[in-house]
């Protein structure tokens, strides 16, 4: 069906948190921590609109609206809505809203709390444009502002090296597999001459039908592999966890880092399905969910663990949406909305412990139970949820997902062992994480615990209530939420029935009773579990965080060695290596393509134009055989002031008039530079370096001559001074043609040159400066981390 | 160089040399002249009275770092293109308004401000390398 356009509502959804982020400083400055109160209104309205497209696109509807931006390249600011971007849409503004409130509470009184909400805002409304994004153009820049705004929070208190680091990481990391996406959606629409999303959606086989298809293939999973901690990529994700809480469970485990698995969910009908598809993702993801759940088991901060789990659960999403299968995709979908609620809620949770008792160590943690009541039972809702227990939505998606793998031929078996391997320990780290801090007896915590303020708690009960409150209404959440999204994904209306309870003892079941047996043995192990992941984890002894920072470290020592060889310091290398390339460059082509000027006839000029010939001809001299420097500057002068009559007999005054006071002002500068820099009076080069210099410079000049002569030669082609000629008057009001053009015509290329100008003089004025200083050796930077002064140039 | 008749000389040539440029500037629309020209002069007389007299006399005279006016100047240029914008045509299209004072017609126009931003741009580009090489001490 084809989509239904829409009102430009929803495009000033997609605009509104935008608008928040500029007034949320306002607000936090007047109201402090309750502006979260009113700040809180923005994505709840974008929810409530948002809901307003449930109903119709439960009945296989789509939407589309659009703004053109830059039309004459196809770039529009447009927007998709259907099942999958309705579900995100979602999930962003809802789960937003809440932790909009939590960011109140977690950072009341922090001096940049507004600078906060507005990155928060900010974020919000890039991944809204990431997931509704129909353009792929606007879609990429979306993506792209969610890494950066995703950097401003990881770096949010960056006075601290270590969150420095991380977001640089998570820059780096996401940002590079943004470059692979933009090279991927241009192959995309040079490909098919296609743009919209929706548009190559209508026609499923488009890419796969074209040669380009390997290609894309990867550079759009280097994009999502990147975004969504895929292993190798998956370092960035726990170093991300040195952001403020709320950051953590917004934007690193309940948004962000599923706009991969968003963009692989979306593509699924373009690119999914291969065998190429079916192959690199389950693998991918499987070793992801492994890697993620063991590294998380050996953690014992609450956050680590928790963001660990993230990674694995990410794998789990790719290596289902993988399978290509339709009933793993529902599974992926419900887990998808499963872990976003539940994972948000428990990391709120982890913030809400470290805020109210000092510490998210769980080994220094237990009894909290009695101390913060409402809390532990979030906790615990949530991380039944993640457990995959009855009556949970993560319950059904377990469920729905074992039965997807299972029947899945080619590679069933492997995929649901990995499944059942992971959900057990994702089920050891659910327990963890809800008993461990609030059971047992109570431990002296670093702070007197308390029950946080409503802020606090409002996120993570409400989170965790809907995960059960969308398990009871199975069937309707099946059919307004999960339907919908796994008819985007098959790129068919599909309708789906969910049971909270199986209807009969099948394989899943079974399937389950196994994960959770495995999981409650394991549990019981866990601090033996724990060491001995630690042991091998030193045994092996590195891993892709060092390798990033080695990688850092090997691109900023390659790019020291190449300045070094490039930037000598000495300004008479500078000035033979650039009049060398511009010899060769209007030298050779006149040579390799025969395209030679013929020689010109000897010209029929009059004696005062010899004189002047004959002027410049003697600066010349005079400066080959001046003693001094001054003098062959003063000569070089003689030159100038030849030319510039020569301008003024072919009837150019303005340039003979620019000219002349271009040479007069070259002149005292150079002199005043000669006085001011203390340099030898006379040239030092002598024999083979002069020889040297003399053959580039005569180099120079004869293809300058050659390339002028062969420009002369060409037919004059009159239509632009025809035009000037003809204009300048009647349009531009000057009779003067050349300053017409300079401010008039092509006053934006003067704009630029006036630019440059401005630039070159802070240059020359920075360059005097540091010249007064002692030298010093630039040295050699030791990390990334710890520019040295000598980078920054320190002038006073 | 700082001879009694140069020293003496200086200012009142360089205030000419000012005023010849702004002429050149203002004419430039239709006769030979125009904002770089008169910049590139007025940027020697500058650098003239700065040798005569020292760069600190220099300074005094023009209130505004050099390069303050250079900046100031790319602002004007760069606003000048601004007002079409509002009559919803391209960035930079030119707009003319004719004002009548005193009896003589004065066509005040979009690209004499941005001329006169080129003007300042490369008086003070210029004559702040200038003074800056002519400074003997730097601080």
């Amino acid at each position: 069906m084809t989509p239904a356009l829409i009102d430009d509502t929803t495009l000033y959804a997609v605009l509104a948190p935008f608008a928040a982020a500029v007034v949320a400083p306002f607000l936090t400055r007047w109201f402090k921590h309750n502006a979260a109160w009113l700040l809180a209104i923005v994505p709840a309205l974008i929810f409530l609109h948002f809901t307003g497209f449930v109903e119709p696109v439960s009945k296989g509807e789509s939407f589309v609206a659009a703004k053109a931006w830059a039309p004459s390249y196809g770039v529009n600011f447009s927007v998709y809505v259907d099942g999958l971007s309705t579900l995100f849409a979602l999930l962003i503004s809802g789960i937003g809203t809440f932790i909009i409130l939590y960011a109140g509470g977690y950072l009341k009184g922090h001096p940049q709390q507004g600078r906060f909400f507005s990155f928060l805002f900010m974020f919000m409304g890039s991944m809204l444009g990431l997931v509704l994004g129909n353009n792929l153009i606007s879609l990429f820049i979306f993506w792209e502002l969610t890494s950066i705004t995703s950097f401003l929070l990881i770096g949010f208190d960056h006075l601290r090296a270590a969150s420095r680091r991380a977001a640089l990481q998570a820059l780096v990391v996401t940002g590079g597999g943004g470059l692979a996406l933009l090279a991927g959606f241009i192959l995309i629409i040079s490909a098919t001459g296609e743009i919209e999303m929706s548009v190559l959606l209508s026609s499923p086989d488009i890419i796969k039908d074209t040669a380009l298809y390997v290609p894309i293939f990867f550079l759009v999973l280097g994009g999502a592999f990147t975004k969504s901690a895929q292993f190798p990529f998956h370092f960035w994700l726990p170093n991300a966890m040195e952001a403020p809480t709320p950051v953590s469970a917004y934007l690193h485990s309940a948004t962000m880092v599923k706009a991969g698995v968003y963009l692989l969910m979306r593509m699924h009908p373009l690119l999914g399905g291969t065998e190429l598809w079916t192959t690199v993702l389950p693998l991918f993801g499987g070793v992801t969910l492994l890697v993620g759940t063991i590294l998380a088991v050996r953690q014992t901060d609450l956050k680590l663990m928790l963001a660990y789990t993230t990674v694995a659960s990410l794998g789990l999403l790719v290596m289902l949406t993988g399978t290509s299968q339709e009933k793993a995709l529902e599974g992926a979908v419900l887990y998808l909305l499963a872990h976003s609620l539940f994972k948000g809620a428990l990391f709120m949770v982890a913030g809400t412990i470290d805020h109210e008792a000092g510490t998210r160590d769980i080994t220094k943690l237990g009894g909290l139970r009695s101390a913060m009541p409402i809390t532990f039972v979030a906790a615990c809702l949530a991380a039944l949820s993640m457990a995959g227990l009855p009556p949970f939505i993560g319950f059904i998606a377990k469920e729905v997902l074992y039965y997807g793998t299972w029947g899945w031929l080619e590679l069933g078996l492997p995929i649901t062992v990995t499944a059942v391997v992971g959900n057990a320990l994702m089920l050891v780290i659910a327990a963890a994480v809800a008993i461990k801090p609030f059971l047992g007896p109570k431990v002296e915590t670093p702070k007197h615990a308390h029950e946080g303020p409503v802020l606090l708690f409002a996120g993570p009960v409400f989170l965790s209530v809907t995960g059960l409150g969308l398990a009871l209404i199975a069937h309707t959440t099946g059919e307004l939420l999960i339907g919908p999204t796994l008819s985007s994904l098959v790129g068919q209306t599909t309708e789906i029935e969910l049971h909270l309870w199986p209807t009969s003892i099948n394989a899943p079941l079974l399937l389950s009773l196994v994960t959770i047996g495995l999981g409650i043995v394991l549990f019981t192990q866990i601090d033996r579990l724990r060491g001995l992941i630690g042991s091998i984890l030193t045994a092996i002894g590195w891993g892709p965080d060092k390798g990033f920072d080695q990688f850092v470290a090997g691109i900023v020592g390659l790019s020291w060695r190449i300045t070094r060889l490039l930037q000598s310091g000495k300004m008479q290398t500078y000035m033979i290596l650039t009049f060398i390339f511009t010899g060769v460059a209007v030298l050779v082509p006149g040579f390799l393509t025969g395209s030679l000027p013929a020689m010109p006839k000897m010209p029929d000029y009059r004696f005062y134009e010899w004189g002047i010939l004959l002027i410049a001809f003697f600066g010349l001299i005079a400066v080959l055989v001046a003693n001094t420097r001054l003098t062959a500057i003063v000569s070089l002068g003689i030159q100038g002031f030849a030319v510039a009559l020569i301008f003024m007999m072919f009837g150019a005054p303005d340039l003979s008039f620019t000219q002349f006071m271009v040479e007069t002002l070259s002149v005292v500068i150079l002199a005043l530079v000669m006085t001011r820099l203390n340099l030898s009076p006379s040239d030092h080069r002598h024999g083979l370096a002069a020889i040297g210099t003399g053959i580039v410079a005569i180099g120079v000049g004869l293809g300058l001559t050659l390339t002028l002569l062969a420009i002369t030669q060409q037919p004059f082609d009159s239509r632009l001074s025809d035009f000037f000629a003809q204009f300048s008057r009647s349009i531009a009001h000057g009779r003067n043609i050349v300053n017409v053009i300079i401010v008039d015509f092509r006053g934006f290329d003067t704009l630029g040159e006036i630019a440059v100008v401005v630039l070159a003089g802070l240059c020359v004025l920075a360059l005097i400066r540091v010249r007064t200083k002692p030298e010093k050796p630039i040295e050699k930077p030791e990390t990334v981390s710890q520019p040295t002064s000598a980078q920054t140039g320190e002038v006073r | 160089m700082r001879t009694i008749i140069f020293r003496t000389i200086a200012p009142y040539l360089s205030a000419l040399m000012v005023l010849f440029s702004i002429f050149v500037l203002l004419r430039g629309h239709n006769e030979p002249g125009g904002g770089f020209i008169g910049g590139l002069i007025a940027a020697s007389a500058l650098a003239i009275f700065g040798i005569a007299c020292g760069v600190a006399s220099v300074r005094r005279a023009i209130v505004f770092h050099p390069m303050g006016v250079s900046g100031f100047g790319l602002f004007l240029s760069a606003l000048a293109g601004l007002p079409s914008i509002f009559k919803a045509q391209a960035f930079m299209t030119s707009q003319w308004l004719d004002v009548h004072l005193f009896g003589v017609e004065i066509a005040l126009s979009t690209p004499l401000f941005f001329d006169i931003g080129v003007y300042l741009v490369v008086v003070g580009a210029i004559g702040s390398i200038a003074l800056a090489l002519e400074e003997r001490e730097v601080d």
